[in-house]
């Protein structure tokens, strides 16, 4: 992951991104993985029984899906707020864990979030990425799109308002 | 609520009819039933939901504070993607609850405003009420408190659900399709 020059190494982001895990345990209730490739954050909602919404479809939980949306998002953010502060790219030392008081400033808290819900969510396995509109000193926008079979066929579309942590 | 099609499904080939209570049936018997319907949703099962209240259009649906739903280790303080699925579940069943409604129900769209975390480990309790129906569109208002703290909501939402209008003709006896 890139922002303005600076490059986020993959010990960063594995420790950023473990730290997360430990600051935010509904992450692991999801089953969520994280998956980067160079700047563009991919999550993962592996399928699991418990993340059924109506089983008579079947279908997943609009909830669920909600908060997938919203993780990634969150993740997405932190990430790009990591890559900004200083010893997080090739200087930092793998297996150097990113501390609560480093995450803390960069974790974003959501203001708002709207979700369009566009298709049934089916049993298997889904996708999100977010797409950073506007990320400010204080406020960002996100838009998270999530799919499944096709990627040009979302079932959800996101949009989120967040405050950014005081740098 | 939980799921998305593009017409509602009616009782047929890709949903379960529920079984219509008898006439006559008891507040406490329709809530028993409608409880029995949350608790076989798998994901509201998983996070421990419990239907406290269902009819007319409103439902209260609450969930135990618990440490893996809490979002910021150094307070309690639970994180807002947790409750999304509360506010979900708890507008589901407010449109469900409503005679006309029809027996399943859809999420069309849903928008949360986060006002506050919650400062205790109290039970979360969601409100969910019906504030217009139409023949198609089922649009609601809920919030989410902590037990013990009804004027400090947590956070707020809006939402519109899809309505199936398709009704047993048993309608007035409030009989729940399946709580999806």
């Amino acid at each position: 992951m890139s922002i303005a020059g600076k490059v986020l190494s993959e010990a960063g982001t594995e420790a950023l991104l473990t730290a997360l895990r430990e600051e935010l345990p509904y992450l692991d209730v999801l089953g969520m993985r994280f998956e980067t490739r160079g700047d563009e954050l991919t999550a993962e909602l592996p399928f699991d029984e418990k993340l059924i919404g109506n089983p008579f479809l079947p279908a997943l939980h609009g909830g669920a899906i909600a908060a997938f949306a919203e993780l990634t998002a969150l993740t997405t953010l932190t990430l790009m707020r990591f890559a900004a502060l200083p010893g997080t790219g090739g200087e930092r030392p793998a297996g150097a864990p990113v501390l609560p008081a480093e995450l803390h400033a960069c974790l974003p808290r959501t203001i708002d979030f709207t979700m369009d819900y566009l298709r049934p969510g089916r049993p298997r396995a889904a996708w999100a990425r977010a797409r950073i509109i506007r990320a400010g000193r204080r406020y960002a926008s996100v838009q998270t799109r999530a799919w499944q079979d096709r990627s040009d066929r979302p079932f959800v579309e996101a949009r989120g308002r967040f405050l950014m942590p005081e740098i | 609520m939980t799921s998305q099609s593009d017409t509602p499904p009616a009782a047929g080939p890709h949903s379960e009819p529920a079984p219509a209570l008898l006439p006559g049936a008891t507040p406490e018997e329709v809530l028993s039933y409608a409880r029995a319907f949350v608790a076989a949703i798998p994901h509201a099962r998983a996070l421990g939901f419990r239907l406290d209240e269902i009819g007319g259009g409103r439902a209260v649906v609450s969930m135990p504070w618990a440490a893996r739903m809490v979002g910021d280790a150094s307070r309690t303080g639970v994180h807002g993607s947790a409750i999304v699925a509360l506010l979900d579940t708890c507008c589901g069943a407010a449109v469900v609850s409503h005679p006309a409604a029809g027996r399943v129900t859809a999420t069309i769209d849903l928008r949360i405003d986060y006002l506050r975390p919650a400062r205790s480990e109290q039970r979360l309790i969601a409100r969910a009420e019906l504030t217009h129906l139409t023949d198609k569109v089922a649009f609601l208002r809920a919030h989410v408190e902590s037990e013990g703290a009804p004027g400090r909501p947590l956070a707020t939402a809006t939402g519109a659900f899809t309505v199936d209008g398709r009704r047993a003709a048993s309608s007035n006896t409030g009989d729940f399709g399946a709580l999806s």
